[in-house]
């Protein structure tokens, strides 16, 4: 079995409060999962564990054959794992093209370019001397996006990237992804919204307060399987 | 007349030695949140290291300063690296109790090594030379050039931040440091680069602060309070801020100083308190 990544019984804290209670997940090159559950039920703490915001034994996050638990946030990117974070996170004071050179601040060797991104999006090339905050919500959302693809990610992890847009905008922004899929795109996508997140991915994870409570290929699960995983009715 | 416009140019003058003390104090404020109390001593600590390099070898004050900034680079680095990064977190008191403790410590060490006697770093005659303006109007070299470095270290540090990919990240990091580190910035680093290069500035300054004056082991806190006003005046927007703060701090002074000889510190105090109450984001505050 050749994962890209996998958790092994993973779990997590915030001081005393554990949220994650051993999750085991997996995702192979060129796959694109989903992850949906309640508000609260551990997503972003899964995906902060991951990339190192959170600690987390070694061994219980492997990627590329290597234990990289509670590798620092920093180390875990030029390792080949993009983030595009829970509310966008853009940087204020740099321009929206600031803000994508960041992005490449680890110089790991790649497709992305700044023309590329612009490519993808070309609103963001008009936009490109704005302040990142002075865009709407989907060009944030597209900043982020390119901010996150400009590492040259082996692995791009959305953190609810329709949340809070409207569904033209949503629509589009999951066209691009998509198109980055084509290429050979490895994603995870957390999500709210069911429908969306059976749409896009070919498998899916349903969380619930800090534990897997379904998995299975995403065309084959049910409506009735996801929602009873979703609210434990 | 000719007495308020002289008045000001000196202010103007001073308030370039002074815009050096404030820059990497508004730097790591502007960054991390970190107020280094200790940074007045450190301009003390340089002019002490700078006297050892002139005196001790034989150097030009302007020569000991490729040798005195190196050094306070290094210091910056260290600094930052060993001790104040295990300082910083949401809460600002420990790292305010430990630059406390490293000012006390620092001023201790000076009186060991060199005793509570005022020193100077001798320019070689370069305090007493002037530029006459007119008749009766004149400004001196040594204080012509100081602020022409002030002037000078605030385009460089003004396109290191705007132009540069350390730039970025500085800006980034100060937004959010936590989405830098998912960027692959490593806080440790870009903090200690930001005290080396405050530090480092600090080489420079208080070469040209023992050149100016004399100065003793326990005159770290007054130089402390001059850089600390001239970034509330001068606000946290940019470098030039810093700098205007430094001026205005300086025309304050001057301006005291001949309405009173024992005024002029004071009137620089006054209108730093008018300042917080009035404009208390300072004249060029950030933007956004
Ligand atoms: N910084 C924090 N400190 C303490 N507890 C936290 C923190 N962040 C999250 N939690 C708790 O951890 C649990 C999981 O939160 P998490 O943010 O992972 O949920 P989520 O699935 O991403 O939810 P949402 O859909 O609202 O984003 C929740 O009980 C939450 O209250
Ligand atoms: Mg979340």
């Amino acid at each position: 079995m050749s994962q890209l990544l996998s958790t092994h019984g993973l779990k997590a804290w915030y001081g005393d409060f554990q949220a994650l209670f051993g999750i085991d997940f997996e995702i192979r090159p060129q796959e694109i999962v989903a992850i949906i559950g309640a508000n609260g039920a551990g997503k972003s703490t899964f995906l902060k564990a991951i990339t190192g915001v959170l600690s987390a034994d070694a061994e219980s996050v492997r990627f590329k054959g290597q234990p990289i638990g509670g590798r620092r946030p920093h180390r875990v990117v030029a390792d080949g794992i993009a983030m595009v974070p829970e509310g966008r996170r853009l940087f204020p004071s740099l321009s929206v093209e600031e803000n994508l050179r960041m992005g490449a601040y680890t110089k790991r060797p790649g497709p992305w370019t700044l023309e590329k991104i612009y490519g993808l999006f070309p609103v963001l090339k008009e936009k490109r001397k704005a302040p990142g905050t002075a865009l709407s919500g989907g060009q944030q959302q597209m900043v982020a996006i390119g901010r996150a693809l400009m590492s040259n990610p082996e692995l791009l992890i959305c953190d609810e990237i329709s949340l809070g847009l409207a569904p033209a905008v949503i629509k589009e922004i999951y066209v691009a992804l998509a198109e980055i899929a084509r290429n050979g795109l490895t994603a995870i996508v957390v999500e709210q919204d069911v429908y969306t997140a059976q749409r896009v991915s070919q498998r899916l994870y349903c969380f619930q307060e800090g534990r897997v409570s379904l998995r299975g290929n995403s065309s084959d699960l049910t409506h009735e399987q996801i929602s009873h995983a979703y609210f434990g009715v | 007349m000719t007495v308020w416009i002289d008045a000001i140019i000196q202010g103007v003058l001073v308030g370039g030695l002074y815009a050096l003390f404030a820059m990497g104090l508004s730097l790591m404020f502007g960054i991390m949140r970190l107020v280094n109390v200790a940074h007045g001593d450190v301009v003390i600590l340089m002019s002490f290291i700078g006297l050892m390099a002139v005196e001790k070898l034989g150097l030009q004050p302007f020569t000991a300063m490729a040798v005195v900034v190196p050094v306070a680079l290094c210091i910056g680095y260290a600094l930052q690296r060993g001790i104040l990064n295990f300082t910083i977190s949401k809460d600002p008191l420990p790292s305010l109790i430990v630059t406390f403790g490293i000012s006390i410590v620092i001023q201790n060490l000076l009186l060991e090594f060199f005793s509570a006697d005022t020193r100077a770093i001798n320019s070689g005659g370069l305090e007493s030379q002037s530029i006459a303006i007119s008749d009766n109007l004149a400004a001196g070299v040594l204080p012509l050039i100081v602020f022409g470095s002030a002037v000078l270290l605030t385009i460089g540090l003004q396109w290191l931040f705007g132009n540069t990919s350390m730039g970025r990240a500085f800006r980034a990091t100060s937004d959010d440091h936590g989405a830098a580190a998912l960027m692959g910035i490593n806080n440790a680093h870009i903090y200690a680069l930001a005290t080396a290069i405050a530090i480092g500035i600090l080489g420079i300054a208080g070469i040209f602060h023992g050149m100016r004056t004399t100065f003793a082991p326990t005159d770290g806190p007054a130089q402390l309070i001059y850089a600390f006003e001239a970034v509330i005046i001068g606000g946290l927007g940019s470098f030039w801020g810093t700098l205007a703060g430094g001026v205005l701090l300086g025309i304050a002074q001057s301006i005291g100083a001949r309405l009173d000889p024992g005024w002029g510190v004071l009137v620089g105090h006054v209108m730093f308190v008018a300042v917080l109450l009035f404009k208390p984001n300072g004249f060029f505050p950030k933007t956004r």
